[in-house]
């Protein structure tokens, strides 16, 4: 199977899928505004937990960009991940934000502290740091500056800011990690999903 | 044992029961009016079992802040027995069913005794406004309903072997969703030593609000100590027991490191993985409260705890 769009096609699929990922802020900011009460008795912890789910969404979609392509033959797919990458960073962008307000009150030192001490926040944190490399050399101009290889290296990043952020999420929660193992499983998936190809790949050109 | 007295607040700085009611809890009760009016009967007959209670004003320490909002206090709970989420409760506890309900007390007591709920509803009662703050790190300002736990301890005569009283809460599959997976060890169990449990500020709570309890906050009875984290104040309880030994609590058993027996409210012991300094007083959106050593209550609770370790029985 193989689908090939024209220009205009995936320009009008690219505006569309930029909206919707805009769709989770969007609420949030209407609910702050217009209707608080729908944001429970802990609006902080809703926000930081909704940012936070977004952050993992778009990190496990921009992983599955690759084997969907692959298994659907569909090539476009490819001119997607970019963009999803970057509401992934967007959104923690957020999260780290909300965090940094609403449980540290702007008080860096306080957060400093924090970090160091609270091994899921130390997790969390390095993803977020990890990100910003990536967020920063995703344009065609990096590409092109670090030469497609060592882009390339650069960006298999994802793999561990990915693996950071569970854990992350897995650390925090008090009892039920039933959510934590949902993405824990949809990542092992995705990364074992490479880890066949390139399998597969060396025994090939051992033969 | 010494008698306590608490400064009462003056009843204008009580907020009337018609202010915790809230716009939907008001509009709920048009829309019954309306039927009421359109039909000349009673057509709901309270689906929720909710009803109000008579109780005097109760003595308790005085607090600056304003009680939560009771539409909030109703919907952000942790009772695991319906869900895990804090949304949970709310939507899964109308299926315990709250009558008949009672409670057996007995263990080291010269008169064991079963309680019904409405011999419980039907002694005096009083209204308390407790700050409660969670292990979580938010806390909300809660006009229960009760009495004091040690009036029930004097009904059933607790003897010299009695160091400490466990609660076990109601586990049932059928009725609590929760209580289906394995996520705690069930039922749930708390326990007080016995100074804490007879200290006059520990609430046997059978309202909140001006009303009994909404499921999804522990109805129909259930414990409150206020200088405690909330997982502390057990829920739905069917068995109280005067015991020798401490009780293995659910949370001790679920976390021993993070989760201790005495659990007394403390800015300097943090959870292993989070601070307990601060804390959101609910619904801010701002952690900037500093938490107080036994939540505020010290000057009643502090002496209980004279030469004890706090950080190594945290």
């Amino acid at each position: 199977m193989s689908l090939s769009l024209s220009k205009r096609w995936i320009s009008l699929l690219k505006v569309l899928v930029f909206g919707a990922a805009l769709i989770p802020w969007g609420l949030i900011i209407y609910a702050v505004v217009a209707d608080p009460i729908s944001l429970g008795a802990n609006p902080a912890e809703t926000i930081l937990h909704k940012t936070g789910d977004w952050v993992l969404y778009f990190l496990l979609m921009t992983l599955a960009i690759t084997p969907l392509r692959k298994l659907t033959g569909w090539n476009d797919l490819i001119k997607f991940r970019r963009m999803l990458g970057l509401f992934a960073f967007c959104y923690a962008c957020l999260h780290f934000l909300a965090y940094v307000g609403f449980d540290r009150l702007f008080d860096f030192s306080d957060m400093a502290r924090e970090i160091v001490k609270r091994p899921y926040i130390l997790v969390g944190f390095a993803a977020f740091v990890l990100l910003i490399p990536l967020a920063i050399t995703s344009t065609r101009g990096w590409v092109l500056r670090l030469g497609g290889a060592r882009w390339a290296m650069l960006h298999k990043a994802i793999y561990p800011i990915a693996v950071l952020g569970v854990v992350h999420y897995w650390w925090l929660v008090k009892r039920d990690i039933t959510w934590p193992l949902v993405f824990a499983l949809v990542l092992s998936v995705l990364l074992a999903y490479r880890g066949v190809k390139r399998g597969g790949r060396r025994i090939r050109a051992a033969a | 044992m010494s008698r306590y007295s608490f400064p009462t607040p003056k009843s204008s700085e009580i907020t009337p029961r018609d202010v915790y009611l809230n716009r939907r809890h008001f509009m709920g009760g048009a829309l019954a009016m309306g039927a009421v009016l359109a039909t000349g009967e009673v057509a709901f007959a309270a689906p929720s079992g909710i009803e109000p209670l008579k109780f005097s004003a109760g003595l308790a320490p005085a607090l600056t802040d304003k009680p939560t909002a009771r539409e909030l206090a109703t919907t952000y709970n942790n009772y695991y027995e319906f869900g895990t989420s804090k949304a949970d409760p709310a939507h899964n506890a109308s299926t315990l069913k709250v009558r008949p309900w009672t409670v057996e007390i007995g263990g080291a007591v010269a008169k064991p005794r079963t309680v019904g709920i409405e011999d419980l509803l039907a002694m005096e009662l009083e209204e308390r406004i407790y700050r409660m703050r969670c292990v979580e790190a938010w806390s909300m300002v809660i006009p229960w309903v009760g009495m004091s736990f040690s009036k029930i301890a004097a009904l059933v005569e607790p003897t010299a072997k009695a160091k400490y009283v466990k609660f076990t809460s109601a586990a049932r599959p059928e009725e609590m969703p929760g209580v289906r997976s394995r996520v705690l060890d069930w039922p749930y169990i708390e326990g007080l030593r016995m100074d804490e449990a007879m200290h006059p500020l520990t609430f046997l709570t059978l309202g909140m609000y001006g009303e009994t309890l909404p499921n999804q906050n522990g109805a129909p009875v259930r414990i409150v100590t206020p200088w405690k984290y909330g997982f502390k104040n057990a829920k739905s309880i069917v068995r109280i027991d005067f015991v020798e030994e401490q009780p293995q609590t659910a949370w001790m058993t679920a976390g021993a490191s993070e989760y201790g027996f005495y659990a007394n409210v403390n800015p300097d012991v943090d959870h292993p993985r989070w601070s307990q300094k601060h804390e959101r007083l609910l619904p801010s959106f701002f952690a900037s409260r500093a938490t107080e050593k036994f939540n505020g209550y010290g000057a009643e609770v502090a002496s209980l705890y004279t030469g004890m370790d706090l950080a190594a029985n945290f």
